[in-house]
């Protein structure tokens, strides 16, 4: 019964989107089908997903994260990856500074003193309880902003995230009186909340999401066909993240503090005083996302002394070098998992807390060719809040989804209807370029989801006349111009003489001379014809026409092409079986 | 769907190219390879291709239907909603009895009545209006037929008027639901007929939400707060709208005053029916509510729960009691027992020991007797008794157990020397104990 009461019926409703993340959360609502970040009673839109208990109250977001300082103990921060885990695989890194995870049965728990007596034992709480006592908060804050009981809602959610994690994350919704709609996962909802906006166009293309955040990384490609999107190949990190910066900036500052104040103690061993940098650190890194000179100051760092310097962006990149690096490798793995080129990627979505950072928008920039868009706010000024993302993704899936029956929603997201054959290569039509040669166009392209059907209109030859549709599969290669051969040539000699003086640099001599080669090395992509499917006539094409080519691909793979003169009648139709 | 325009020519047809139906199927799509992925479930157009294959459609047979349904929404959002078929009897009703028109039905709105909203209203008054306006039937050749049409703005004027409306509403009989007969609750579900009634009653209510009947799943706390609502109900319902007319003339002040007095007694008088109506029909409906039957029971086995697990452990405790004072008893008993037994043993050892005493002092007597007292021939009194003085004061000082000691070396001696060295053995040791002084026995030891 209490199940049920909480399930509002589909036209009453009231929904959000949620992005719960490990290190921050956000909540998104929809209006008039745009989709708005909501900020909590703070004026936060990022929301540290930390609970913090003082005196028996609760506070969650900011607040909870200043008590990392003063109230370590009572302080859960970085508990969704925990969710619905065995302890066994708990990883309890980033909970070091806060409550420290602990094994109890089968559930992982937390001790908290949450009860306002001074005597008081404390409460043992497990993760999914923290989970609840979160969301709910989350929901309250949004109920309060729109003025209406939140009833339902769509959370994203990582792509390696198992079954049993994902119960555990409805379960612990229905225990905040939170109907779960559906569960997306998070590089979908980023795309998705591109893809909403008006301006944006539905085209064929590859998307790499890059979802760097607090404690881990997910890249991911997707293939987006017609606003459909099927996932090629993900990676999941967990050395590279937004943390990983902010200890760069840890090191760096403690290093100076311990050298303006000789004799003082190293503020990283004391647990107080790393408290106090990992939040100042971050507020600095942040601050160095938008402009070239941060401060970084904290009061009374150890021993009742003060600390204050600053950092400019040049000097933070070139020390977080290696964690920027570690980013480009994550990218680049991805792709190639993908079975793809860097030259086969259109967009690159950058998303998440850390995709603020311009030099690591910068660095892609060089990964991929000029063709490829970098949505990241230092490269594209159209891009969207990187933090944002994924919450607006949510709440546009919700928006989409709210007057839907659970049933509906339960039946549209079967795997029979997800799991769908895709086409291994591009079909597409044989065309003549301006010097005479044979060029593919592709229609469909390839990784799409079947059925699928596409239209393109190309024109017919200059006096008209009967015109050849030749429907051929294609397929795409990198055609890599070598660099002139006296380059090389000066490479090999130059690498002789290095190898002469000394064998121990060889190996990082070839390294280099490699990354040389490739900068002077031209590569495009190329499309080559493969087999041919079928040839069909329009016949009597009119002068300066234009022939509109569909092809359809069945569940079953069968073709079907359809050929006409635009704004003409009857044209050619034609099945081939699978 | 929209196409693609790539403006790059197509061959010509080369000469001598032929196909049935001008088409040539050559190849087959490869397969190899061709893998099923999982799309993400997420999107307008995902939605769109789930719609599609839940339900087996083409694209084409997709794109029509969504159309269809698209332009079936807008047409019902105009119309549909307020189209009524107009009852000639209506049609013919004179504008002066506005008291008793049914002003929904006039409207064409008799389905919605208290629900109708204001939009509702005034586009359904739009309508009639344009149908029925004068103008419209005297260009039809029948002039000076506005009689429907006053029906029509009377109607609107009080729908209009969130005041005359309620005053209309409050006795407006069609929208009424009667309260379900036996016979129907004997067929149909008890929750959703006696629901239906209080939802139509709710419409009353100053209080807004109205909690519901609920089903028989409901709570007892709903339950009770439906009850609690329903026996408390504050009703904004009135009946100025049946009053008598009252005349408007200044010359008759008395019977106007005696009409409004007549008017206001009558409102008080049907309020008041109407909340005894009310209340009946709530116990109606309680009485026969299955629910409460059931909580009650609930309550009742509880409350027997607790009483008999109090008498159970009353009972427990009792016997416990019992058992203990029972124990108590016998330890006690037991104890007594051996108390006296001890005593009895004590007493008797006593006085074997002092038979024991008795029969060696006689034989200490007796010794110094076998040995004539220690004299030749017949002794003297004087001596005889001198000699048991002695024998008597050696036995006052010395414990029974020397005194068994010495009956043993006695016992069984006949001749008076060795009777006469056990004595003076005797003596010697108790002088040398210092029990006896030198001088005190003479006669024993002579």
């Amino acid at each position: 019964m209490a199940e049920s009461a909480s399930k509002a019926a589909p036209g009453e409703r009231v929904v959000i989107g949620i992005t719960f993340g490990n290190s921050n959360s956000s909540i998104a609502h929809t209006v008039d089908d745009k989709a708005e970040v909501i900020a909590n009673e703070d004026g936060d839109r990022q929301i540290p997903t930390i609970l913090s208990y003082v005196d028996g109250d609760e506070y969650y977001g900011q607040q909870a994260k200043n008590f990392l300082v003063r109230n370590p103990k009572n302080t859960v921060a970085y508990f969704r990856d925990i969710l619905g885990q065995d302890f066994k695989s708990v990883d309890p890194t980033h909970n070091h500074a806060s409550a420290h995870p602990q094994e109890a049965g089968d559930n992982v728990v937390f001790t908290i003193k949450d009860k306002a007596e001074e005597d008081a034992e404390p409460s043992t709480l497990t993760v999914s309880e923290i989970a609840t006592r979160y969301l709910r908060r989350l929901v309250g804050a949004a109920s309060e902003y729109l003025g209406k009981k939140v009833t339902s809602a769509v959370i994203t959610i990582p792509t390696n995230f198992t079954e049993k994690q994902k119960a555990a994350l409805i379960a612990a919704a229905a225990a905040a009186d939170l109907e779960v709609l559906q569960l997306i996962s998070e590089p979908a909802a980023a795309v998705l909340a591109y893809d909403a906006r008006p301006e944006a166009t539905i085209s064929d293309k590859i998307i790499v999401v890059a979802d760097l955040g607090g404690s881990r990384s997910d890249v991911t490609v997707l293939a987006s066909r017609s606003g459909m999107y099927t996932i090629l190949a993900t990676v999941h990190d967990y050395e590279y993240h937004g943390i990983a910066l902010d200890k760069v900036l840890i090191d760096h500052f403690s290093k100076e503090f311990l050298k303006k104040n000789p004799g003082a103690k190293d503020p990283r061993e004391n647990p107080r005083s790393l408290a106090k940098l990992r939040l100042e650190a971050e507020s600095t890194k942040r601050a160095l996302s938008r402009s070239t000179n941060a401060s970084f100051s904290v009061e009374s760092l150890i021993d009742g002394l003060d600390f204050a310097s600053t950092i400019n962006r040049l000097r933070y990149e070139t020390i977080a070098r290696t964690v920027f690096e570690g980013f480009n490798r994550l990218v680049e793995s991805a792709v190639k998992k993908a079975g793809l080129d860097p030259l086969d990627v259109d967009e690159v979505i950058m998303s998440g807390g850390t995709s603020n950072t311009p030099r690591i928008a910068a660095n892609f920039r060089y990964i991929f060719p000029e063709s490829t868009r970098i949505l990241a706010p230092s490269t594209d000024p159209s891009a969207l809040n990187p933090s944002e993302l994924q919450a607006r993704g949510a709440a546009l899936q919700a928006s989409l989804i709210q007057e839907f029956e659970t049933e509906d929603i339960e039946q549209s997201t079967h795997a029979a209807v997800t799991t769908m054959p895709h086409v291994t290569n591009a079909i597409g039509v044989v065309s003549v370029s301006e010097s005479g040669e044979e060029k593919f166009v592709p229609i469909i392209a390839p990784e799409t989801a079947v059925p699928a059907r596409r239209t393109v209109h190309l024109d017919a030859p200059k006096e008209g006349g009967d015109v050849l549709v030749k429907v051929v599969e294609g397929s795409t290669h990198i055609n890599v111009i070598k660099p002139e051969p006296k380059a090389k040539e000066d490479g090999e000699t130059k690498e002789k003489t290095e190898d002469a003086d000394d064998d121990g640099d060889f190996d990082d001599d070839d390294e280099e001379e490699e990354e040389e080669e490739e900068e002077e090395e031209k590569r495009e992509k190329v499309w080559k014809i493969g087999s041919t499917l079928a040839e069909a006539a329009v016949r009597g094409v009119k002068k300066g026409a234009k022939v509109e080519v569909t092809i359809n691909v069945n569940t079953d793979l069968t073709v079907i092409v359809t050929a006409r003169e635009v704004g003409g009648k009857g044209g050619v139709r034609g099945t081939l079986s699978a | 769907m929209n196409a693609t325009v790539v403006s790059l020519p197509l061959p010509t047809l080369p000469e001598g190219w032929a196909a049935e139906k001008d088409f040539k199927a050559i190849g087959k799509l490869t397969q190899e390879g061709s893998s099923m992925r999982t799309l993400e479930p997420v999107g307008p157009h995902f939605l769109a291709h789930a719609r599609r294959v839940r339900h087996k459609r083409t694209f084409s047979e997709d794109d029509r239907i969504q159309a269809q349904a698209k332009a079936k929404k807008i047409e019902q959002d105009s119309d549909s909603d307020i189209s009524e078929e107009e009852d000639p009897m209506l049609l013919a009703r004179d504008a002066k009895d506005w008291k008793t028109q049914d002003h929904y039905k006039v409207l064409g709105l008799s389905k919605y009545r208290w629900r109708a909203t204001e939009d509702q209203i005034k586009r359904a008054h739009r309508k009639k209006v344009l149908k029925h306006h004068p103008d419209k039937k005297a260009a039809a050749g029948r002039a000076d037929d506005d009689n429907f049409f006053k029906c029509i703005q009377k109607a609107a004027e009080i729908l209009l008027d969130p005041v005359k409306r309620r005053q209309f509403d409050s006795v407006d009989e069609e929208a009424d639901i009667p309260p379900p007969t036996k016979k129907q609750l004997a067929k149909g579900n008890y929750y959703e007929l006696w629901g239906k009634v209080f939802e139509n009653e709710a419409r009353f209510s100053k209080i807004q939400p109205v909690p519901g009947f609920g089903n028989e799943n409901s709570t007892r706390e709903e339950v009770e707060a439906f009850y609690n609502f329903w026996y408390n109900f504050d009703s904004w319902r009135s009946f100025e709208y049946l009053d008598e007319d009252v005349p408007d003339d200044n010359e008759n002040r008395d019977q106007k005053r005696h009409m409004e007095r007549k008017n206001a007694n009558a409102r008080k008088k049907k309020k008041a029916e109407d909340n005894a109506r009310l209340r009946k029909l709530v116990e109606e409906a309680q009485a026969g509510d299955e629910r409460i039957k059931r909580f009650r029971q609930e309550a009742n086995a509880a409350k027997n729960k607790k009483r008999l697990e109090r008498e159970a452990a009353e009972r427990k405790a009792a016997e416990e009691a019992r058992l203990k004072k029972e124990a108590e008893e016998r330890a006690r008993k037991e104890a007594e027992e051996k108390a006296k037994a001890e005593r009895e043993a004590a007493k008797k050892a006593k006085e074997a020991a002092k038979n024991a005493v008795k029969k060696n002092k006689r034989v200490l007597r007796g010794s110094v007797k076998e040995a004539n007292y220690f004299v030749e021939g017949e002794a003297s009194a004087a001596t005889i008794d001198a000699v048991l003085n002695d024998v008597d004061l050696v036995i006052t000082k010395i414990d029974a157990d020397e005194i068994a000691a010495l009956a043993g070396k006695l016992n069984g001696l006949t001749v008076a020397d060795e009777i006469k060295n056990v004595w003076k053995e005797e003596v010697s040791r108790l002088v040398g104990a210092g029990k006896l002084k030198e001088g005190d026995i003479k006669a024993l030891v002579a």
